[in-house]
């Protein structure tokens, strides 16, 4: 019989693995096993927790990511952008052979171009040149790396979010984020490893296929935080409990669980045992890690943030707490962008809202020493043209061009990629597709992005689809 | 497999402990670290290694068809070393290095290429990654198999897969000699295999039986009877049963088991309830869904279609008819409303009206997605692959994914407007009375028609003016993103965003002419809403203004004034303007003259109530004086439309939908205001009128007529009393079709050539001499020759009840699929599924009455290592329940459930702030539904495209944007928090309370046995007991100190409930909340078991 014991604990060993790679969709390649399975079959029973920290294929510069979604699209005319060319063509039509075969949202392209509403200058020992709209991103100029090249497919709104956060422009895959926790697990055993805080002034085109999961497990999904009230959804005791209730319930429902479970022997329920027990923690950490209002005056100055407000600047701060507790990846969508006309006040009154606060999450996760291994991302979903629209004042969607910028985790810091032509119109040096930015930001997670795959409907789907190259020229 | 001993078994682990010598591994060829997982790993491994290293054969004790087999490594040498190459014996034996170990061996295969071999060692190098799921199986080697890209519609191994050949029903395996050699070969569990000769309750069974004894194994015993009771209902149903039901089956199956199931499972289908629960399967597969999706979401009415497929489950429509007449059912002869409604199925499709949207782009998604949900959903086959190349993997090629597409790129994206029962009766009703009363008048006169040819021939005597079409420019900004396309007769179709206020400016030149008057035309047109000729909800428009400038050549603009404008349809004065667009109530619609009066206000509109608003009209705007206008003059004419609603976000919009604007040198006022329908039967000389074209040209000239006016007013009252109906997506056929042409690379703005409608080679070819139409591919999709439709379709329904299919990748049959579990059960099945009829209904008896079904689902630790996804069905499915069925037992358990069936979609409370920016992309208006319809089934749940319902979409239903055939089963600690803290969640807990406490019973113990009853069909055991009473008595205590409220506890709020159970406490009432809550988030509350 010592055979057989050997036997039984041998396949016990596989098919818990097997079991995990399934059930948890885990296709990696090297995962740390040891760290998931423990040593004995009850520890491998507690640990299949889908969020459970993964290790991915190689030794990665990140392991956090924060990105600032500037939906809608900001101009890359008015912030990164500088064309002295453009004001000079600044209200002539644009020449014949600039337009050919271009499909436009609204804009007639035959419109007049119009240059820069705002001044340029260069910042930091880099020279990197920004918009006087943005003091206080210029500032840290030589923290980050802007790609003034970027290049996407679509030119709608709802098509292009859901293309740079999914990879793809239909509805239904999973979400950048959903691929990293998918991958890394979280690090964080109270709460979720992907949080969403929408700030904006409209919520988001795409909707929320912009932080889904797609046909990943549902675990992997971006949960929406709120500034203020409930931080999750059904957080909070319904009325009349209270929490000495909850934990006697949340306790009893355990035990008589357990029962269950040693008579029914379902490895499902001991892992619905964990979740309550995970669900009652992340009562209590969740609006823990949501209170600002014990941070320092200095840090809610810093970042513009005031206790009890739902704000871009207030969502900032919330990141670096959750990133602290170990979240993987938190993605602030600022929707409001959208400048078809009144560009001139909305940029005033955007880059007010948003250019302190993101400088300052840089800098504040640089003083904690958490920015070498975390990824900062800031863009729209595309760029606007150099043609004017709106009564003289207004831009129309564009893909062809536009700027964003990136700092921390292997990033090539205080640097200026790529080169639009002198309208802006078309990027012409180091092109940098959508793809490439997410085989990139990838690469620096320690994945191959043509091997963090996931099968589905028969046959194997990642983020870049059957595209993208890592752009060398961004990593540090 | 052949059935293997312990001892065979056990020879396969007979572990050495130290590994053999490898060669020089300096000499190995250089590593490559590019390398292509199915190409280089699995198609090489599959045709040079796996042949001598399976669970057959396993030479040298290695295994290699899985990942976990292969790591384990042989006897003496592990074949892989994860991310070390080097230190691999398949590569040194593969490279050769190893006397007398050389692989393959001689004879046996050629040897590997330094190359292939240095791609090997790049995979595990890498970590020797696998692709979940994947297990090879040992290829035949065939001379074309050596290139390296051999299509797939040639390569004769994918042309012979299992799934492309038509099921055959095989012979149902006789078990007495199994078992018998079973006996012989164990003779200490003799008595153990005899009782499995009676084992098997019918066929299925028997497959299920013959796999288990070859893996060694036996089944479980039955399942208790309560359990089975509970499993019948949920499975059937989605529905717990109530205590007197599982007391009847106890008492039933007491005297009869077989019977008993049987009796329930007859009754349990004939209930309305079965049609809710199993719907709901192909409603995912279906992507239903109440709104549009994208950045919008608008809402869309879909519900009929829902019902429909509601209906057509419990009527047990066949499954062939169910797919032919969602596919085609306008096309079948004389198509019933419910036929028409059908074909919603593919118009599920998400719509994006954004914006600046490009309605041609946004038409080509839809038409990728509904070709998704095609393959999906009736095919099984993933033939989206092929859209942009052909595909990888299955002999189907990108031609023939265009020839599919053909099929389905001939119509128009209809919504017409669609009635219920009560309201059919009721229109038939009103046609009735006008009927009578227009006899009527015809019988106070003799000499009527006479009168009104006399009245006909003035007008015939009317000239029609020469009205000179224009061709349109139009200003983008005011457009905001509107596109109007130009269709063949001169007019314009409106698509994309829609601004609900706005003015539209408009350009065009004239030639040279004398310009008096203006006119529009107002079209239907089978892609707008109600049919049009406007862009509303309803298929209406307002014009608020029209003004108009010339530019003669060489010249600044003038204005262009008008004095008066004539209409063919005319709302009375002051008619106040439909209530979505008119916050302010003071918006009126009236005569045309509106358009003029400058005032922003009024409005002349075609809404003059259902029925008649939808049809062509015109409107004709005379000039001050006449203009003559030299070559190259410019027109601008600015349409004021502000009559749409006040959301800027395009919910509301209320504007021109298909129009076309002509310009003549005088109007004719006289006959401009005759309405068009009845202008085009006065063409036609009046014999050869039809009758119902002479009634339209009497049902105008008696409204002429002044005597006629009592009863005109009547007939005109009447028509008021028309029901809205609601307007609902179908497919319409397009008159001449769509030519469809190859895409390259699958963008639909490189169309290459022309491919006519056809079917994929590998499958049953289409009937001979077919009409290429929806119908025929419909008939085609579901025919008895088809490989894959029937199998896929039993597949799903026994996913269902197994948690898995016979085959794992419901959506994909192909060539890439794992095998199925039990392949012969699967045909088995298909081909008895067609036989029977293509019948559902006989399906689900032939499974709940097997023994298969009716194991128990208790699991040891061995079986669950052994088999830890229950593939060999060695006992019955354990899983958690759907989310819908989770949300259906909290009520039904509680007493709360409604039962009433269809109709628009419901608003249970859901946090409001998730329907508000900036979570929603615009505010949307969700309403949380009170009183009964807070606790209709969730299948009735709206489903909002951009914000799922939050109880359901925590457990895994999906979201609508694309068919879904397989859900996702997930464990989550958000299902945890919703459970417990969701308010109709809440409600239920306190419901439930209620029902333990007005039981009748006295004890705290019998209380608790009532509500275990409820919920779980069982009784408690001891312990559970004890656990509950111990509960109770510490959060009673709690209640007594003032640390809770029981009034708000117990009801939710601080008020107190009109009435108490008889003879309770407010104390009991929530301290039996409590208990309840905790009932209804154990874990066997969300379970199947």
């Amino acid at each position: 019989m010592k055979y057989l014991d050997t036997l039984l604990a041998d396949q016990q060993r596989h098919v818990s693995r097997r079991w995990f790679f399934r059930e948890c969709g885990m296709g990696l390649g090297a995962i740390a096993l040891g760290q998931l399975l423990g040593n004995d079959a009850q520890a491998g029973l507690a640990n299949l927790n889908p969020l459970a920290p993964k290790q991915p294929h190689f030794a990665p510069k990140a392991k956090r990511v924060v990105y600032l979604f500037q939906a809608g699209a900001p101009s890359h005319l008015e912030l990164f952008d500088n064309k002295p060319e453009l004001t000079k063509w600044d209200g002539k039509l644009p020449p014949e052979d600039l337009l050919k075969g271009y499909r436009a949202a609204f804009i007639n392209p035959n419109s007049k171009l119009m240059g820069s509403k705002f001044k340029f200058a260069k910042h930091g020992n880099s020279g990197a040149e920004i918009s006087e709209l943005l003091p206080h991103i210029a500032s840290i100029a030589d923290d980050i790396c802007i790609v003034k090249s970027m290049v996407t497919d679509a030119f709608n709104h709802a098509p292009a979010q859901i293309f740079m956060n999914t990879g793809s422009q239909i509805m239904g895959r999973p979400s950048m984020g959903s691929w990293l926790t998918y991958g890394l697990g979280s690090e964080s055993q109270d709460l979720p490893g992907y949080v969403v805080f929408s700030t904006g002034s409209n919520g988001l085109s795409g909707g929320a296929s912009n932080y889904g999961c797609g046909f990943l497990p549902t675990s992997y999904s971006g949960v929406p935080f709120r500034g203020q009230g409930d931080p999750v959804l059904y957080l909070s005791n319904p009325a009349g409990v209270d929490d000495g209730l909850q934990k006697d319930s949340v306790e009893t429902i355990r035990r008589m669980n357990e029962e269950r479970l040693g008579i029914m022997g379902d490895p499902e329920i001991a892992t619905r045992i964990s979740n309550y027990e995970l669900a009652y923690r992340m009562q209590h950490v969740a609006p823990e890690v949501m209170d600002i209002s014990k941070e320092s005056k200095e840090t809610l100055e810093m970042y513009g943030a005031e206790p009890g407000k739902s704000s871009y600047a207030n969502a900032c701060l919330l990141t670096r707490r959750l990133l602290e507790k170990g979240v993987r990846y938190v993605q602030i969508f600022h929707e409001a962008w959208d400048h078809h006309g009144g560009l001139t006040p909305g940029l005033k009154n955007e880059c007010g809202h948003t250019d302190k606060a993101s400088a300052a999450l840089v800098k504040d996760l640089k003083q904690r020493g958490l920015l070498d291994d975390t990824i900062v991302i800031w863009g729209g979903e595309f760029g606007r043209t150099p043609m004017v629209q709106g009564g003289g004042d207004g831009r129309d969607h564009h893909p062809n061009a536009f700027s964003m910028w990136f700092a921390g985790g292997g990033i090539k810091k205080g640097v200026t990629i790529g080169e639009s032509d002198d309208f802006g119109f078309n990027a012409v040096t180091d092109k940098v597709h959508v793809h490439d930015m997410h085989a990139t930001l990838l690469h620096l997670l320690g994945f191959d992005h043509t091997k963090l795959i996931h099968r589905f409907q028969g046959r194997d789907f990642r983020l870049t689809d059957v595209f993208g190259e890592v752009v060398k020229k961004m990593i540090a | 497999m052949r059935f293997r001993s312990y001892a065979f078994i056990l020879s396969l682990f007979s572990v050495a402990v130290a590994y053999a010598e490898l060669g020089d591994p300096q000499k190995l060829p250089t590593a490559i670290a590019e390398y292509d997982f199915d190409k280089d790993v699995r198609a090489l491994m599959e045709l040079s290694c796996v042949h001598c290293h399976n669970a057959e054969k396993d030479k040298g004790g290695l295994q290699l068809q899985t990942r976990e087999l292969l790591l384990k490594g042989g006897d003496e040498y592990k074949a892989v070393v994860e991310g070390k190459s080097g230190d691999s014996a398949m590569v040194h034996f593969a490279a050769r290095l190893v006397e007398e170990l050389e692989m393959p061996p001689k004879g046996k295969g050629d040897a590997l290429t330094p190359e292939q071999i240095g791609k090997l060692r790049g995979w595990i190098d890498a970590g020797a990654p696998w692709p979940e799921g994947v297990i090879l199986q040992p290829k035949q080697k065939i001379e074309v198999a050596k290139h390296d890209k051999i299509p797939p519609t040639q390569d004769p191994l994918k042309l012979k897969h299992w799934a492309f050949q038509k099921p055959v029903k095989p012979v149902v395996a006789d078990m007495g000699a199994q078992i018998a050699e079973l006996k012989k070969s164990d003779p200490t569990r003799e008595a153990e295999f005899s009782k499995l000769e009676s084992w098997a309750k019918n066929e299925i069974d028997h497959f299920v039986l013959a796999k288990l004894l070859k893996e060694n194994l036996v089944p479980s015993p039955e399942t208790n009877l309560n359990t089975l009771c509970r499993r019948l209902y949920l499975d059937l149903v989605g529905l717990p049963p109530k205590p007197e039901e599982v007391e009847a089956f106890l008492q039933s199956a007491d005297k009869d088991r077989n019977e008993a199931v049987k009796e329930l499972t007859d009754r349990l289908l004939a209930t309305p309830q079965y049609g809710e629960r199993w719907a709901r399967q192909w409603l995912d597969a279906a992507r239903y869904a109440d709104s549009d999706g994208y950045e919008k979401d608008k809402p869309r009415f879909a519900h009929f279609y829902r019902d429909w497929v509601i209906q057509a489950y419990n009527r047990d429509l066949p499954y062939n008819e169910f797919v032919i007449e969602q596919l085609a059912g306008d096309q079948l002869p004389n198509p019933t409303q419910d036929q028409i409604v059908a074909t919603g199925f593919l118009r599920n499709s998400l719509l994006n009206e954004e914006g600046g949207v490009d309605p041609e782009q946004f038409r080509m998604e839809a038409m990728f997605d509904r070709m998704d949900c095609l393959g999906k959903a009736v095919l099984g086959l993933t033939i989206q692959c092929a859209q942009c190349h052909d595909h990888k993997y299955d002999p189907i090629t990108q031609e023939e994914y265009f020839k599919i597409f053909a099929f389905l790129n001939n119509d128009n994206e209809a919504q017409p407007i669609v009635y219920t029962n009560e309201e059919q009766m009721k229109r038939g009703d009103l046609f009735r009375q006008i009927g009578e009363l227009e006899m009527g008048i015809k019988h106070t006169a003799a000499d009527w028609e006479q009168r009104m040819n006399v009245w006909e021939d003035g007008v015939t005597a009317l000239k029609e003016e020469e009205w000179k079409p224009l061709v349109l420019d139009y200003d983008m900004d005011s457009a905001t993103g509107e596109k109007f396309l130009l269709q063949k007769d001169g007019s314009y179709l409106a698509q994309g965003y829609q601004p609900p206020r706005r003015g539209l400016i408009i350009f065009s030149k004239l030639p040279a002419m004398t310009v008096g008057a203006v006119r529009i035309e107002f079209l239907n047109d089978a892609n707008l809403p109600a049919n049009g000729p406007g862009r509303s909800l309803v298929g209406t428009f307002a014009i608020t203004s029209f003004t108009s400038e010339l530019r003669l050549p060489g010249k600044e603009n003038e204005p262009f004034k008008f004095t008066s404008a004539v209409a063919d349809i005319n709302p009375a004065p002051d008619t106040p303007l439909r209530a979505q667009f008119n916050e302010s109530g003071k918006r009126m619609i009236g005569p045309p003259a509106y358009t003029l009066d400058g005032k922003d206000e009024t409005a002349w509109s075609n809404d003059i109530g259902p029925m008649r608003r939808n049809r062509e009209c015109e409107i004709v705007f005379v000039a001050e004086k006449p203009v003559e206008t030299p070559a190259d003059t410019q027109i601008v004419l600015k349409v004021g439309m502000l009559h749409g609603g006040p959301h800027n976000d395009a919910l509301d919009g209320n504007s021109m939908g298909r129009f076309r604007i002509s310009v003549a040198s005088k109007a004719n006022p006289e006959l401009s205001q005759i309405p068009r329908p009845v202008r085009t039967v006065l063409a036609i000389p009046r014999d050869q009128r039809s009758e119902a074209q002479q009634r339209v040209v009497f049902n105008y000239w008696r409204t002429q007529v002044p005597e006629y006016k009592e009863q005109n007013d009547k007939i005109e009252a009447l028509w008021k009393e028309f029901p809205e109906g609601t307007t609902q997506m179908v497919l319409a056929s397009r008159e001449g079709g769509r030519t469809t042409r190859l895409f390259k690379r699958g963008d639909w703005l490189k169309p290459d050539y022309e491919v006519a409608a056809g079917t994929p080679k590998v499958l049953h070819p289409l009937p001979k001499d077919a009409e290429l139409n929806r119908l025929t591919l419909a008939r085609w999709l579901v025919d008895d020759n088809s490989s894959t439709a029937a199998r896929a379709a039993v597949n799903r329904v026994w996913q269902s009840y197994f948690g898995t299919g016979l085959l794992i990748s419901s959506e994909d049959f192909g060539t890439q699929s794992e095998t199925p579990s039990h392949p012969e059960l699967l045909d088995w099945l298909a081909v008895d599924f067609m036989e029977n009829g293509w019948s559902m209904k006989h399906l689900h008896r032939l499974i709940t009455s097997s023994a298969t079904y009716q194991q128990s689902s208790r699991v040891s630790q061995e079986m669950q290592v052994k088999d830890p996804y229950n593939r060999l069905i060695a006992r019955g499915a354990r899983f958690r329940v759907e989310a819908e069925t989770i949300r259906d037992s909290q009520l039904a358990a509680s007493g709360l459930l409604n039962l009433t069936m269809g109709g628009r979609s419901l608003m249970p409370p859901a946090p409001a702030y998730l329907f508000k920016k900036p979570i929603s992309y615009s505010d949307f208006n969700w309403v949380d539904e009170t009183g009964e319809n807070r606790y209709r089934r969730a299948v009735y749940t709206y489903r909002r495209r951009t914000t799922a319902y939050p109880f359901l979409q925590a457990f895994d239903a999906p979201d609508a944007n694309s068919s879904c055939v397989r859900r996702i089963r997930s464990n989550t600690p958000l299902q945890a928090l919703t459970t417990l803290n969701e308010l109709i969640s809440m409600e239920a807990s306190q419901a439930l309370a209620r029902r333990m406490l007005e039981s009748g019973v006295k004890t705290d113990a019998e209380r608790i046995a009532v509500g275990f009853s409820r919920v779980l069909g069982r009784k408690p055991s001891e312990s559970e007991t004890k656990e509950l009473l111990a509960l109770l008595e510490r959060q009673t205590a709690r209640i007594r100190d003032g640390l809770l409220d029981s009034w708000i506890l117990a009801t939710g709020k601080g008020e107190k409930p009109q009435s108490l159970p008889e003879g309770t406490t407010p104390t009991q009432l929530a301290g039996y909340t409590v208990l309840a809550r905790v009932m209804l988030n154990l874990d066997e509350a969300m379970s199947k078991e």
